[in-house]
């Protein structure tokens, strides 16, 4: 039986901010505005379970108001007719606003998310507002061509912002999140409507407060909180939303294609779930190894699409890897996230708790071996120990499942084809690992994946200019990247005539 | 002839004129008027090498002059070869272990941004400083200009940290990357004209891409990019990264572009001059070369242009900053059938031009830059009348601005850049010949072609041998435009992404990929 992991109940000498929740209702065309019901709903810290604050819940009604606001902002407004260069400047002064606020946000995601505080205040916001700014850089920067044309025409393609776009963001990473979409989707010259996860509502409305402060027009930006079966599904139903980018679970990313599909056909993209393979040569040093996969799979307390929960171990260093990273595992803290000293914070609610305490008793009755965590931890809020199991086979559930969760299924393999045959072997395709010190292997190997990121010899290499997004059921499209600027523009092709051309 | 309505010295090389009344509706100045004396400190006259204000090796200094008068505003160190080196030494080591290259992009990018925010925040000072070397009007560097300047900084600070390279598909099992590296140490030699756009046209793409910089100024105007560069410094850009040396061309522009430790020149400036600093490149070390040079840019009215807004975007296109544009509209084609009107209404317009002062408002000519610049376009005042066309205005020595007529093709004022306030006016009548005598000319900077139908606009667009063609407009810059020169107006392009092009070095990585899933 795997050790408890220490956890720190006790307030250790450690600050929590005071954290003031300024903004509570919908950002609607400008102005912070009840729901068009009046209904409320809670959201909570999951270190307590207890509720942190009532929050306007918007549904339909109120998509129907913002969507409104968004197309007038969009077809009438200054934000599209503006050049690049002044979105740009308006999107600066955003990214400045922001980084004056790096604690408070960081602070309103861990009471909400539970995500570390630290983390959060020294690299989830300050790389947020990296983003932001390297969309701002972006937003004078988008071309079209002048074509060849084969007939004697000039022609030359417009790109032109979509339109109103709808963005249904998930809780994991909140702010991160809101940037990931918003940031391209403004630089574009788009109007946005965000509805933010319900679990974690409280970043967006304090970003939207910050964005108005920046200058962005009212209307050009709408945040909505509510429910996905509610307002997520007015958004992907909306027959006046040009486009929907959805980042969360497979199951849900379904829904949203096929509410498009049957509404207005508005092109969607998709960031879904994974269950990443992280495979560890026997060339590898095998402590850093072993701390490349503990940072894979539990970073975050395992709530991040691109975990690498699949461990693929060669077998000549499988048996000192499965020894140490138990060791790891167990030396980690769990407990507020607020403390510094902290490693991994409660799972977001009682939801995923529940799930992921599922996913580890299939585990065990699957016949995996548990050799770290397994158990919940402490006896407040959701807590769960660092869990770590051996002996699985392929087609485990917990081999297959996105458990998203801090859960390891931790496997042995032999041959270089072996590896990626089960690197594979899954529904998913978001991203993966490869430690070896051997440049064709990495080549290889890297090249016979099929996953949207491919990590050697690192992990979670998250950069604002490189395209993030996954394979097969992990979804379709990019965020970051010039490329993520692509989901919020159309292509448009002009042709003339042309007549004397001294050259065709 | 009619003589100009407002007078206005042009550069003396001695003593000092007055203004004189123009009569006409909109004055530029009153009689007797001194120069207005800018009130702006003169902060910076050294050179600036690794981080430092220093004074020329020899000790030396040379005078910059205020062109309304041809009096000294101040001496300022005179750089030459010895400062040349020691400029590419700091350059080559900021390069070569400093932090600049070796810093993300991002942060390169955040030094960027903070230097436009303080040329916005000094933009008053900058103005000042700027059209006191100059002469070019308040109004139009404060208005215009500097805004620009910071906007161009803040252009290439957004590609910083965006410069992509390729990956490309070889024909057989190996993985090809193309990296686009920083070229390393690039030397820079900028004109009088533009003095402050011209700095930040090189220096900021350059630096966005992770390079150093040796710039030599004009010894017309050496004050503004002395200034501006310890804007940089305090914005937070590393010592050697931009180093600035005053100077002459024969001693200090020389030794830079024969320099065997630059890796790359950039030069804007005349034709004769480019063809000095390309031959000198090449007896070096063969470092790649960009030119932005003269040029003599067609202006082509069509019959079917609106005659008063032709009239006005003509004047424009040849007299802005006091003519000392390498792509002024120089040679005016309009056709025969609006051509007397047209005639007509651009004397009136040029006789109309505010002359004076540039520190005045409301003025839209300053004085030339030096009585060097001052003399030739005289002479080519001179050469126009001497061979027959007929001068409609201007053309005095005080006035200084010619506007002539019925000149033919090959009269050197139709053929040679004068690079002064004059209007040269040719009649055409069909658009295959206006093509075909808009593209005589050994330039091919710039083109401005003034008509409603589409089809014309494309095909002139198309035919014309220019590197930019202006469609119902003319002079519009961006810093996202790419502009440069065909035949001999130069060699490469500036702005835009292809700015960074000159800054880059191409390498190509390549390694085999062995039991590759696809190729």
């Amino acid at each position: 039986m795997a050790g408890a992991n220490r956890s720190s109940e006790k307030h250790e000498g450690f600050e929590v901010p005071k954290v003031d929740v300024k903004f509570t209702k919908l950002f609607i065309n400008g102005q912070f505005v009840d729901a068009v019901s009046g209904k409320t709903f809670e959201t909570r810290d999951p270190r307590t379970g207890e509720v942190i604050a009532r929050i306007a819940e918007g549904d339909k009604a109120d998509i129907d108001l913002a969507v409104k606001a968004a197309r007038e902002a969009f077809d009438n407004g200054p934000w599209p007719r503006m050049s690049g260069y002044e979105r740009g400047r308006i999107l600066h002064r955003f990214a400045d606003i922001v980084e004056q606020h790096v604690e408070e946000l960081a602070a309103l995601d861990t009471m909400d998310a539970g995500k570390l505080f630290q983390v959060g205040k020294l690299f989830d916001v300050p790389s947020s507002v990296q983003l932001l700014r390297y969309f701002a850089g972006a937003a004078d920067k988008v071309h079209g061509a002048t074509l060849k044309m084969s007939q004697r025409m000039q022609g030359y393609t417009l790109k032109e912002p979509v339109g109103v776009v709808g963005h249904i963001v998930p809780w994991n990473y909140p702010t991160t999140m809101f940037f990931f979409k918003v940031g391209p989707g403004l630089a574009a010259g788009c109007t946005v409507v965000i509805k933010p996860a319900e679990q974690t509502p409280l970043s967006a409305l304090f970003c939207a407060h910050l964005a108005k402060e920046a200058g962005v027009p009212d209307g050009v930006l709408n945040v909505v909180p509510g429910f996905g079966a509610t307002a997520g599904a007015a958004i992907a139903s909306h027959m006046d939303i040009d486009k929907v980018s959805f980042t969360g679970s497979t199951e849900v990313g379904r829904l949203v294609m096929e509410a498009a599909a049957k509404s207005n056909l508005k092109p969607v993209s998709l960031e879904l779930g994974g269950k990443s393979p992280v495979i560890v040569f026997d060339d590898a040093d095998v402590d850093m190894a072993v701390n490349l996969a503990n940072m894979a799979t539990f970073t975050n307390k395992g709530e991040i699409c691109v975990a690498g929960t699949r461990i693929y171990v060669q077998e000549g260093i499988y048996d000192t890897f499965v020894k140490k990273a138990a060791e790891v595992a167990k030396r980690s803290v769990v407990g507020d996230p607020f403390n510094p000293h902290v490693h991994q914070g409660p799972q977001v609610d009682k939801d995923q708790y529940e799930k992921i305490l599922k996913y580890i008793d299939m585990g065990k009755r699957e016949g995996a071996t548990l050799v770290a965590g397994g158990k919940p931890c402490g006896n407040k809020g959701y807590y769960v120990e660092p869990t770590i199991f051996t002996d699985v086979k392929d087609d485990m559930v917990i081999a297959q499942d996105e458990i998203f969760g801090p859960v390891m299924a931790l496997m042995k393999f032999k041959t270089v084809e072996e590896a990626i045959q089960k690197a594979n072997n899954t529904r998913y395709g978001l991203a993966a690992g490869i430690v070896t010190k051997n440049i064709d292997i990495a080549n290889t190997v890297s090249r016979s994946i099929r996953a949207g990121a491919i990590w050697i010899n690192c992990y979670f290499a998250f950069e604002p200019d490189a395209p993030l997004g996954g394979y097969k059921m992990s979804g379709f499209g990019k965020d970051m990247g010039m490329d993520s600027l692509d989901k919020y523009l159309q292509t448009k092709t002009v042709v003339t005539p042309l007549y004397n051309s001294p050259w065709l | 002839m009619y003589k100009a309505r407002a007078l206005l010295p042009g550069t003396l090389l001695h003593g000092r004129h007055r203004f004189s009344t123009a009569p006409a509706v909109v004055t530029g100045a009153a009689p007797n008027d001194e120069p207005i004396q800018p009130c702006v400190e003169i902060k910076h006259t050294q050179l600036l090498i690794n981080g430092n204000f220093v004074d020329a090796a020899s000790g030396k200094t040379f005078s910059t002059l205020d062109p309304r008068t041809g009096e000294a505003i101040a001496r300022v160190a005179e750089g030459d070869a010895e400062d040349i080196n020691r400029a590419v030494a700091a350059a080559r080591r900021a390069f070569d272990e400093g932090p600049w290259p070796r810093m993300s992009a991002y942060e390169r990018c955040r030094v960027l941004l903070r230097f436009a925010d303080l040329i916005e925040s000094h933009a008053e000072e900058i103005a000042a400083l700027e059209t006191w070397d100059s002469g070019k009007p308040l109004e139009q560097a404060a208005g215009a200009e500097v805004p620009m300047v910071a906007r161009f900084v803040r252009y290439y600070a957004g590609w910083a940290d965006k410069i992509h390279g390729l990956v490309v598909p070889a024909d057989g099992p190996h993985h090809a990357q193309v990296l686009h590296e920083p070229i390393g140490v690039a030397g820079q030699i900028i004109p009088w004209n533009f003095p402050l756009l011209m700095f930040a046209w090189k220096v900021a793409p350059a630096l966005a891409c992770g390079n150093t910089v040796v710039l030599k100024t004009a010894e017309q105007t050496p004050l503004s990019a002395l200034y501006v560069a310890s804007l940089l410094h305090e914005a937070g850009v590393p010592e050697g990264v931009l180093n600035v040396i005053s100077g002459f061309g024969p001693t200090a522009g020389a030794a830079l572009c024969s320099h065997m430790d630059v890796d790359k020149l950039a030069f804007t400036g005349s034709t004769g001059t480019g063809k000095i600093i390309l031959e000198l490149a090449a007896r070096s070390n063969l470092k790649p070369v960009t030119l932005e040079l003269g040029g003599k840019s067609p202006f082509v009215v069509m019959d079917d242009a609106d005659v008063d807004q032709a009239v006005e975007l003509a004047h424009h296109a040849v007299f802005f900053n006091q003519g000392q544009c390498c792509c002024a509209g120089s040679r005016t084609f309009v056709h025969e059938r609006v051509y007397d009107e047209f005639v007509e209404k651009s004397k009136a317009r040029a006789l109309n031009r505010v002359v004076g002062d540039p520190f005045r408002k409301g003025v839209e000519q300053g004085p030339q830059i030096d009585g060097e610049q001052f003399k030739k376009i005289l002479q080519y005042v001179k050469s126009g009348v001497d061979t027959g066309a007929t001068l409609v205005a201007g053309g005095e020595r005080v006035g200084d601005r010619g506007f002539y007529v019925h000149p033919t093709d090959e009269m050197k004022i139709a053929q040679e850049e004068i690079f002064g306030p004059v209007q040269t006016i040719l009649k055409f009548r069909g658009v295959e010949e206006v093509m075909r005598r808009a593209n005589a000319t050994p330039y091919g900077l710039a083109a401005g072609v003034f008509t409603r139908s589409l089809d014309v606009a494309n095909t002139m667009a198309r035919a014309l041998r220019a590197g930019t063609v202006w469609i119902n407009c003319y002079d519009v810059f961006d810093a996202a435009i790419p502009f440069g020169g065909f035949k001999m107006s130069g060699v490469g392009r500036e702005k835009g992404p292809y700015g960074l092009r000159n800054y880059l070095q191409t390498k190509s990585v390549v390694t085999p990929i062995r039991d590759a899933a696809w190729l």
